[in-house]
C-alpha cells in the first residue's frame, strides 16, 4: 500500500488487499448489486448532462468517479438512519430510494427541493455550503434525546470543510456525542479551487483536534467506503460518539455544466485518475474472484440503458409548475402577505388568460 | 472624449484593473476569482497580471473573505470582496453588519473601512436556488453601511471605481442579467457621482423608479406607455443607500405619480422607502398615492416560474393604469 493512513480494501486493478482494522463483509451477490448501482448512477449523470446540455436542465452537478464513495456509503445506511447532503449526492439520492426524477427537479428549476425528506430519510439538498451538517448534528441530537437506535450521515466537499458551519458542527458533535458520521469527498477541487487551499494537512487529521476519530478513505474503493462508513455508523448508534470520513477521490467531469475545467487543471492528471476508476475496478474484481460473465455485465448496461430513456421521458414529462404554488408552504399557518401576493397573481394570471 | 463598446462584465473587469493600477493597496478576494476568473469571468486575467497577493483565491468560506477584508482594511489595505453569488452572502453577515459596519464608529473614526463587497444579485437567468436572490434591503437597513447599483456597462466601470475610493464600505450590487449587454463606455470622464438617480428617460405622466436589472425591464415600460399614449420618466436609482432624493424629489413634483420598482420582496424593502420618503417630501405634489412593484413575499421561486415573481412590463404598466386612473 502506498499510503499508510489510507484505507484501501481493493486496488485500482480490482485485487483484494488487507487492512489491520477494516475487512470487507460483503458476498459478491451485494457486489454486483452495488456495481449496478454505480452504473445506473452514472447513467443518470451522463444522461442529465445532455438533458442539460439540450436546455432540459438548468444545471447539472455530475458525479463521475464519485460513485464508489457515494454507493459506498449510501449503502451502508441503515433503513432508519438520516442522510444530510449537498447537491451531489445523487448516489446517496439513489441508495435512499429517492425517485431518479426527484433527483433531477432541482436541476430543472421546477422546485427548491424535490422528494419528501421525511419519507425516504434523506433531506433536501444544501445549496448553501456547510449549512446541512449543523443541521445534522441537531438532528442526531434529537436521536439522542429519543434513545433511538439510528444514527446520522452528512455530506460535504474538501470546499466546503472550510466552512464555518463545518468547523462548529465538529465542535457541537464533539462536546454532545452525537451520533452523526461526517462524509467528506475530497474530490481535490471546490470549483477550481484545489483542496490545498482549503487545507495544509490532510483533511481528515482535522477531527483528532476535535476530539473525534477522523479516517481517509479510498473514495474509490467501493469496498473500503462501504465498510469504513458501516463501522462508523455503527459506532454512532452505539453511543460511540462522531466520526469524520474523508472520501479521498477524483471529480472527473466538471464542478457543474456551468464550469469549464480547462481553465485550471491539466488533462494528465484527469488522465491518472482515470486509471482508479470505481467502476472498473469492482468490475476487475468480479470477473476475477467471482467469476462474473460478460452477460451479467450486458444486462446491467441494458437496465442503465432503459433506466436512462425513462429518466428522460420523465423529465421532459415534467410540467411547469403552476406560478401559484410559490405561495404554498411559505409558512405553516395562514400569512396575510402570503394570500394577498396569491390573491394577485391569481387575479393577474385571469387578466392574461383572458386576453 | 474616447468610447467603447463593451458588456458590463468586462467594464466592471476594467474597472478593477484601473483601480487596482492606480492603488498598490487595492486587492481582490474571492472564491474561485483567481485562475477561473471568477464565475461570471470579472476578475479575468486580473490574477495572471497582479499576481496571486492581489488577486486571491481564498479558502471557502465567506465570513473569513469579509472578516479579514476588515483586518486588512485596518492595516491599510482596500480589499474588494467578492461574493460568488447573492445567496452566498450570508454566511459574511454577522462581519458585514457587526464589524464592516461599525468599526469607523467604534474607533471614533480612527479606522476607515474602505471596502467593497461585490455582490452578483437579482434574478432572471433561470438558476437553481440562491442564485438569483436581492438582499439589498438588510444592508440598506444597517447604519455604517452604503449600498450601490449599477444598470449600465458605464455606470459598472465607473461606479466600482469610485467605489473603490470611497472611504466607506461598500455593497455593490451588479445585476447579473445584464452581465452580457453591451454598451458604451466613456474611459475618460466619469458620468456623475456614485450615488447619483439619473434619469434614463424624460417624461411627464408617472416617475417610475428602479434599479440594476429592473431600469431595463422600466424602459421597455415605457415604449409600451408611450405607444398608449402616457409618458413615464424613468429614473436609475444607482444609490440605494443613501437615495438620492432631490433628484426623486424633482421627478416627481413634475409627474405627480410614483411607481417604484424592485425584484426583492415588498414588505419593508427600498420602494417601501421610496414611496413612504417621496409621500412625505412630495405630500403637495402626489396627484396619487405611490405604488411599488415588486416580488412577492416568498422565497425566490424555482426559476421555471421566476417571470412571473419578477416585476415585468405588465405589472408596471398595470400599475401605471392604476395611478393614472386614480382620482383623489
Ligand atoms: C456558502 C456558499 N458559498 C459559495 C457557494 C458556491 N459554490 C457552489 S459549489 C462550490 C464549491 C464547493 O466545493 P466542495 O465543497 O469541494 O464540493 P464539490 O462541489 O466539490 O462537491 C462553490 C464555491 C455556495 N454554494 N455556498
Ligand atoms: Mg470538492
Amino acid at each position: 500500500m502506498i499510503d499508510e493512513e489510507l484505507v484501501q480494501l481493493l486496488t485500482p486493478e480490482g485485487e483484494r488487499v488487507t487492512h489491520p482494522d477494516y475487512a470487507s463483509t460483503l458476498t459478491g451477490e451485494q457486489i454486483l448489486s452495488m456495481y449496478r448501482d454505480m452504473v445506473i448512477v452514472r447513467r443518470l449523470c451522463n444522461e442529465s448532462t445532455s438533458l442539460q446540455r439540450q436546455g432540459q436542465l438548468a444545471l447539472w452537478a455530475p458525479i463521475q468517479g464519485q460513485e464508489g464513495a457515494q454507493i459506498g456509503a449510501g449503502r451502508a445506511l441503515a433503513p432508519m438512519d438520516f442522510t444530510f447532503p449537498t447537491y451531489r449526492e445523487h448516489g446517496i439520492a439513489w441508495c435512499r430510494g429517492v425517485p431518479p426524477e426527484d433527483v433531477l427537479r432541482l436541476f430543472r428549476a421546477v422546485s427548491t427541493g424535490g422528494w419528501d425528506p421525511q419519507k425516504y430519510r434523506h433531506h433536501v439538498p444544501t445549496i448553501v455550503l456547510g449549512n446541512q451538517v449543523l443541521n445534522a448534528v441537531g438532528y442526531a441530537m434529537g436521536i439522542q434525546r429519543d434513545g433511538a437506535d439510528e444514527a446520522v450521515l452528512t455530506f460535504f466537499g474538501d470546499g466546503a470543510s472550510s466552512q464555518g458551519d463545518v468547523l462548529e458542527a465538529f465542535v457541537w458533535a464533539s462536546s454532545f456525542n452525537t451520533p452523526v458520521v461526517f462524509f467528506c469527498q475530497n474530490n481535490q477541487f471546490g470549483i477550481s479551487t484545489p483542496s490545498s487551499t482549503q487545507s495544509r494537512v490532510p483533511l481528515f487529521r482535522r477531527a483528532r483536534g476535535f476530539g473525534f476519530p477522523g479516517v481517509r478513505v479510498d473514495g474509490n474503493d467501493l469496498l473500503a467506503c462501504y465498510e469504513v462508513t458501516r463501522a462508523a455508523l455503527e459506532n454512532a448508534r452505539a453511543g460511540g460518539g462522531p466520526t469524520m470520513i474523508e472520501a479521498y477521490t477524483y471529480r472527473m467531469g466538471a464542478h457543474t455544466t456551468s464550469d469549464d475545467p480547462t481553465r485550471y487543471r491539466v488533462d494528465a492528471e484527469v488522465e491518472v485518475w482515470k486509471h482508479r476508476d470505481p467502476i472498473e475496478r469492482i468490475k476487475a474484481l468480479l470477473v476475477r474472484e467471482y467469476q462474473t460473465r460478460p452477460a451479467s455485465f450486458e444486462a446491467v448496461a441494458e437496465e442503465a440503458e432503459a433506466f436512462a430513456l425513462k429518466l428522460r421521458d420523465d423529465v421532459l414529462a415534467m410540467g411547469r409548475p403552476d406560478p401559484l404554488s410559490m405561495f404554498d408552504h411559505v409558512y405553516a399557518e395562514p400569512h396575510p402577505l402570503v394570500e394577498e401576493g396569491r390573491r394577485e397573481m391569481a387575479a393577474l394570471l385571469a387578466q392574461e388568460g383572458a386576453h | 472624449m474616447t468610447t467603447t463598446t463593451m458588456t458590463m462584465a468586462k467594464a466592471l473587469n476594467e474597472g478593477l484593473r484601473r483601480a487596482m493600477e492606480r492603488d498598490p493597496k487595492v486587492l481582490l478576494m474571492g472564491e474561485d476569482i483567481g485562475k477561473l476568473g471568477g464565475v461570471f469571468r470579472i476578475t479575468d486575467g486580473l490574477q495572471k497580471d497582479f499576481g496571486q497577493d492581489r488577486v486571491v483565491d481564498t479558502p471557502l468560506a465567506e465570513s473569513a473573505i469579509v472578516g479579514t477584508a476588515v483586518g486588512l482594511a485596518i492595516r491599510g489595505y482596500r480589499a474588494v470582496c467578492e461574493m460568488q453569488f447573492d445567496g452566498f452572502v450570508f454566511p459574511a453577515f454577522d462581519q458585514i453588519v457587526s464589524q464592516v459596519a461599525k468599526l469607523q464608529k467604534r474607533s471614533d473614526g480612527v479606522y476607515t473601512m474602505g471596502l467593497v463587497i461585490r455582490l452578483p444579485f437579482q434574478g432572471g437567468i433561470g438558476a437553481i436556488e440562491h442564485h438569483s436572490e436581492s438582499p439589498e434591503a438588510y444592508f440598506a437597513h444597517t447604519p455604517g453601511l452604503r449600498v450601490v447599483s449599477c444598470s449600465t456597462p458605464n455606470d459598472a466601470y465607473w461606479m466600482i471605481q469610485q467605489s473603490i475610493e470611497s472611504d466607506d464600505p461598500i455593497i455593490f450590487c451588479e445585476p447579473k442579467s445584464r452581465y452580457w449587454e453591451k454598451g458604451e463606455v466613456d474611459l475618460e470622464n466619469p458620468p456623475q457621482g456614485l450615488y447619483d438617480a439619473v434619469v434614463r428617460r424624460v417624461g411627464t405622466d408617472v416617475t417610475v423608479v428602479g434599479y440594476g436589472s429592473s431600469v431595463k425591464t422600466m424602459l421597455r415600460a415605457a415604449e409600451t406607455a408611450q405607444a398608449e399614449g402616457v409618458s413615464l420618466e424613468v429614473i436609475d436609482l444607482r444609490g440605494i443607500a443613501p437615495i438620492d432624493f432631490p433628484t426623486l424629489v424633482a421627478s416627481v413634483q413634475k409627474t405627480g405619480r410614483l411607481i417604484a420598482v424592485q425584484e426583492a420582496p415588498r414588505t419593508a424593502s427600498i420602494s417601501s422607502e421610496i414611496v413612504a420618503e417621496l409621500t412625505e417630501r412630495c405630500f403637495y405634489s402626489l396627484r396619487a398615492p405611490g405604488l411599488r412593484v415588486a416580488g412577492y413575499h416568498v422565497p425566490y421561486p424555482p426559476a421555471r416560474i421566476e417571470e412571473e415573481y419578477r416585476p415585468s412590463v405588465g405589472r408596471i404598466l398595470d400599475a401605471v393604469d392604476r395611478v393614472m386612473d386614480f382620482e383623489g
